[in-house]
């Protein structure tokens, strides 16, 4: 049996019974990272040295006793937007392609103190930017169910290689659909959390107010434990909640007894086979034009197996769906004009070599940096701040946003749960999104929303097309109602068998 | 041909630097000075990544300033982002507040040559400090030091409701007045701390539309705020009488020249595209806030000064000069509080203490001896123990090296000479090694006395009581 072949939770469980050593399972995933990258490009940075000198510190932590949680001595491969102090963090970018950050997020660092040993740095679109990791400067991730297609982006080298088995899981980021829709391209299972869980110091921003990180993992068990990993309070980040205040109460007691984290970051005890009375709402809005009939049939199909564990499920007008990529576009760009601005060839990363003064040290380092989708969306940013439109793009995007919410909320006295597809189809032909960017933005239509109104949401497999191709279905929950998701999607889960792809099943020596 | 009369209306953009002990957004330190870079972060560097925090002292002074001139408080505070490239700004963007400054319709009272008037203050709000560049004329490239990179500022922006410089004077000095009382900054135009932009525009006396304005940067001092004012407004009013136009634009003074050249003219004045900063959480000031930031605001020079008048009858003129710097005020307060001599510590600090800070080209803030030695020094004196002259050379050891004046004296043996029977033997002997002033006063020249007095002190080191020495003197000379 391979090593990568595990769920995160059950590697974690034979290195601390002691079956196997945290080497011998880094030594697993190099293996077959050495093997399969040639076919996938899932990595831009490996740190195997490291690696193997951590993986001997961290066997001591848990023979000691330190290290006894379901992480400990469990690889993960890091989305290369997270900064890691002496490891390169480029963003697949090559305006970033020296850079060596001082200091680690933070929510790696919750990793590490959680044992976790840190492969390497996953491919992404550039400064996230892109739904097919096509945008990378570092060349594009193939998705392993068919190298044919796109993993899905922006966190495609992160889902493409939980998917290939190279690491039992890894961190993704997710703006608009960033770890959702790659997920649901890849066949694996991926989370964002409400927007404020996960610290974003250190993750670099694209759009701040929409900005989160989250697992992408094998399961739904995974995903619950690797957040209760990563989810703190961090007053570095002041847009970061304290779930213990914000989390709603809970009058039962369920799941796992011997749970010590706190209200509001008890995520696995919400891992119950239980969706009894449960009140899931289809929005009707999700499921017209541009979804794929095959799409379609896989997730009504999901949302009718929740209906006989026993939930009530519903569909519902959501309203407003069409709105959200125009605000989404408008609000990202504006923010990522901004954020990406420090990127100037002054401090850190890629400077022009020939120059004639500050102004065209500027211009050239910036064009000769940076790719074309990041420029079109620093354009379209500026253009939509400038004074004179501001009140037009900007501060409209901004209502809309604030209507979405209210849509949502609306939403949420009805439902526990709202149910959709991850994206309208399954993963797309290599080259064929970047030709038409539009076509590519409308790609998004079924996971900004939940980034617009800071919601939680969950993307896990529930079938797969006529090409193989794996279909992902969408849970979206209340903010900080993750538990709901957790479990409606854990529920699911238990009907199904996991599947991998070929790549996965690939043999290594 | 009569001459056409003008009349100069100015508005001030005041920044200054807040007093906090660390940055705005992340815990480096403020200090001035130390290597370049080595009171930086990530977050002051603008790495990628890096999310600010907001000192909340930062937004306390912001609102102690609002309040001491009578500012409406924001309650919903919110900062946005100024996006501008420029090596100096290592996000290329500064996080300061556009939409929803901290304060806003406030005034301060000036004295003028025509009584109290009311300067304006539109509003006050909070940012960052950008970098230095530091040019290296021998490698032709240019080096960035981060370290004043975040620190806190406020900018005070006033009503255009001053017309000449002398009220521009009087309005900053109120400004740095209160600040300084406030403890919030220490107000330096030379260093830096407190930097005023000057929006000038000139128009025909009874005009009631403004004249076009211009911004005038670099001045650092009062000197060259007035000169720059002076020489602005003859520019100005050179042009209109060509039949020019004046031109909205930003201009740089040049003190040593005493000539401004412009910077950049409004049609390429960048546009910043603010937009709310979302790294930050809005800022919400509850009315307990206010109240308790409003109960710590300190006694303002005004109050200070007719208090020091009823409650220790000093002169209007002393209270106005021992409350200039709240330094001063508080070297009053503390001696006083020891010697109980309101009127002698006041002209110590009027006369010997102005004098040294002059000599020693020491600003009022700076002054360091502690109070407890002015008051045993006026104890001294006036338990006739020193003299005042050697009161005055001890003073001058306190001032410049804080010296415990009783152990000095002692050490140095100053303690005055009042021992009559050790006096009367050096006046007898000086009287006698004179004979030629002792006829002189004799003959009606009481000025002779004084010759002896000196005399007797010379020979005493200084160190005689003189009014004893005077006395003995007397009854030799006369009896």
């Amino acid at each position: 049996m391979d090593l990568m072949s595990l769920t995160a939770v059950e590697l974690g469980k034979k290195i601390k019974a002691g079956e196997i050593s945290v080497k011998e399972a880094v030594k697993a995933a190099y293996k077959r990272i050495d093997a399969l990258e040639p076919e996938i490009n899932a990595f831009v940075t490996l740190d195997k040295e490291n690696a193997l000198k951590r993986a001997e510190e961290v066997q001591k932590l848990i023979d000691d006793g330190t290290l006894d949680g379901p992480l400990a001595g469990v690889p993960v491969a890091i989305k290369d937007n997270m900064c890691t102090k002496g490891l390169l963090t480029t963003c697949s970018s090559k305006i970033l392609d020296n850079f060596v950050p001082p200091y680690t997020s933070e929510a790696v660092l919750n990793l590490e103190k959680a044992g976790a040993i840190i492969l390497g740095k996953t491919n992404m679109d550039e400064f996230a930017m892109g739904s097919t990791t096509e945008t990378s400067y570092y060349g594009e991730t193939k998705n392993p169910w068919n190298t044919n297609h796109v993993p899905g982006g922006s966190s495609g080298g992160s889902a493409a290689a939980v998917a290939a088995h190279e690491c039992p899981y890894a961190l993704g980021s997710d703006t608009g659909g960033s770890i959702r829709q790659p997920s649901s391209y890849c066949g694996v299972v991926g989370m964002k959390p409400t927007y404020g869980t996960v610290s974003r110091y250190g993750l670099i921003a694209y759009g701040s107010s929409l900005d989160q990180i989250g697992p992408i993992a094998k399961d739904v068990i995974d995903c619950a434990a690797i957040l209760e990993a990563i989810a703190s309070y961090d007053k570095k980040d002041s847009t970061s909640m304290d779930r213990r205040i914000y989390a709603p109460p809970e009058p039962e007691k369920e799941g796992s007894q011997e749970n010590q984290k706190p209200r509001g970051y008890d995520f696995m005890s919400a891992l119950v086979d239980d969706v009894k009375g449960m009140k899931i709402g289809i929005p009707r809005d999700y499921f017209g034009d541009g979804l794929d009939p095959e799409v379609k049939e896989a997730v009504l199909n999901a949302a009718k197996v929740l209906e006989e564990k026993g939930a009530i499920v519903e569909e519902f007008d959501l309203s407003l769906v069409e709105y959200a990529i125009p605000a989404y576009y408008v609000i990202a760009s504006a923010e990522a004009s901004s954020n990406l601005a420090r990127f100037d060839g002054v401090k850190y990363g890629y400077r022009t070599e020939e120059f004639t003064d500050l102004h065209n040290m500027y211009k050239k380092s910036r064009s000769e940096g940076f790719g074309p989708e990041v420029k079109r969306r620093i354009m379209l940013g500026s253009f939509v701040l400038s004074s004179g439109y501001y009140d037009a793009y900007y501060l409209k995007a901004l209502r809309t946003k604030a209507l979405i919410k209210k849509a949502f909320d609306t939403a949420f006295q009805e439902y526990d749960v709202l149910l959709g597809p991850a994206a309208p189809t399954t993963a797309p032909k290599l080259g064929d999104s970047l030709s038409d960017p539009i076509k590519m933005y409308l790609g998004d239509i079924y996971t900004v929303s939940v980034n617009l109104a800071g919601l939680p949401g969950i993307s896990l497999p529930c079938g797969r097309d006529k090409k193989g191709l794996p279909i992902g279905l969408q849970l979206i929950g209340d903010c900080f109602e993750e538990k709901k998701i957790i479990r409606a999607a854990y529920a699911f889960e238990q009907t199904r068998t996991y599947e991998c792809c070929d790549f996965a099943k690939k043999e290594v020596f | 041909m009569a001459q056409k009369q003008y009349e100069t209306v100015i508005g001030l953009e005041v920044h200054v630097e807040l007093a906090t002990k660390t940055k705005i957004f992340c815990s480096c330190s403020t200090e001035f000075g130390g290597e370049p870079n080595t009171h930086t972060c990530p977050v002051c560097t603008g790495m990628p990544g890096s999310l600010p925090v907001l000192n909340k002292q930062v937004v306390e002074y912001a609102m102690a300033v609002g309040l001491a001139t009578n500012c409406e408080i924001t309650q919903y505070n919110r900062f946005d982002r100024k996006n501008y490239f420029y090596p100096d700004n290592p996000q290329n963007y500064q996080i300061s507040q556009l939409y929803l400054p901290i304060c806003r319709n406030g005034y301060v009272e000036i004295e003028t040559e025509d009584g109290k008037k009311k300067i304006g203050i539109h509003e006050i709000h909070m940012e960052e400090d950008a970098g230095k560049l530091v040019h290296d004329p021998w490698e032709d490239c240019s080096f960035v030091d981060f370290n004043r990179s975040g620190v806190p500022l406020i900018e005070i922006v006033s009503e255009p409701d001053m017309r000449s410089a002398e009220e521009v004077i009087a309005y900053l000095e109120k400004l740095r007045m209160t600040i300084q009382y406030l403890g919030a900054s220490d107000c330096k135009l030379q260093e830096g701390s407190m930097r005023a932009d000057v929006n000038l525009s000139v128009r025909e006396v009874g005009a009631s539309e403004f004249g076009t304005r211009t911004e005038m940067k670099n001045l650092n001092s009062f000197k060259a705020i007035a000169r720059a004012i002076e020489g602005e407004r003859e520019r100005q009013i050179e042009l209109i009488e060509e039949g020019q136009p004046v031109i909205q634009e930003t201009r740089r003074w040049d003190d040593n020249k005493e000539y401004s050249y412009a910077m950049r003219s409004k049609e390429d004045a960048q546009d910043y595209r603010y937009f709310p900063e979302p790294d930050l959480a809005p800022v919400i000031i509850s009315q307990k806030w206010i109240d308790i930031v409003q109960a710590k605001q300190p006694e303002f020079r005004e109050a200070k000064m007719t208090r020091y008048q009823e409650e220790f009858g000093l002169p209007e003129y002393d209270t106005e000069i021992i409350t200039s710097y709240k330094h001063l005020a508080d070297l009053f307060e503390a001696a006083e509080a020891i010697c109980h001599k309101p009127k002698e510590v006041s002209n110590w600090i009027m006369g010997e203490t102005m004098r040294l800070a002059k000599e020693y080209e020491l600003e009022p803030e700076k002054i360091s001896f502690s109070p407890e030695h002015l008051a045993k020094i006026i104890e001294m004196v006036d338990a006739g123990e020193i003299n005042r002259k050697v009161a005055k050379n001890v003073f001058q050891k306190v001032f410049t090296e804080n010296v415990d004046p009783e152990e000095y004296v002692e050490k140095n043996g100053l303690k005055s000479v009042s021992d009559e029977g050790a006096l009367r033997g050096v006046i007898e002997e000086i009287v006698a090694k004179n004979p030629q002033s002792v006829e002189d006063y004799r003959a009606g020249k009481k000025k002779a006395m004084g010759f002896l007095v000196g005399q007797t002190m010379k020979a005493m080191q200084g160190k005689a009581d003189p009014a004893i020495v005077n006395q003995i003197l007397k009854e030799i000379l006369e009896g």
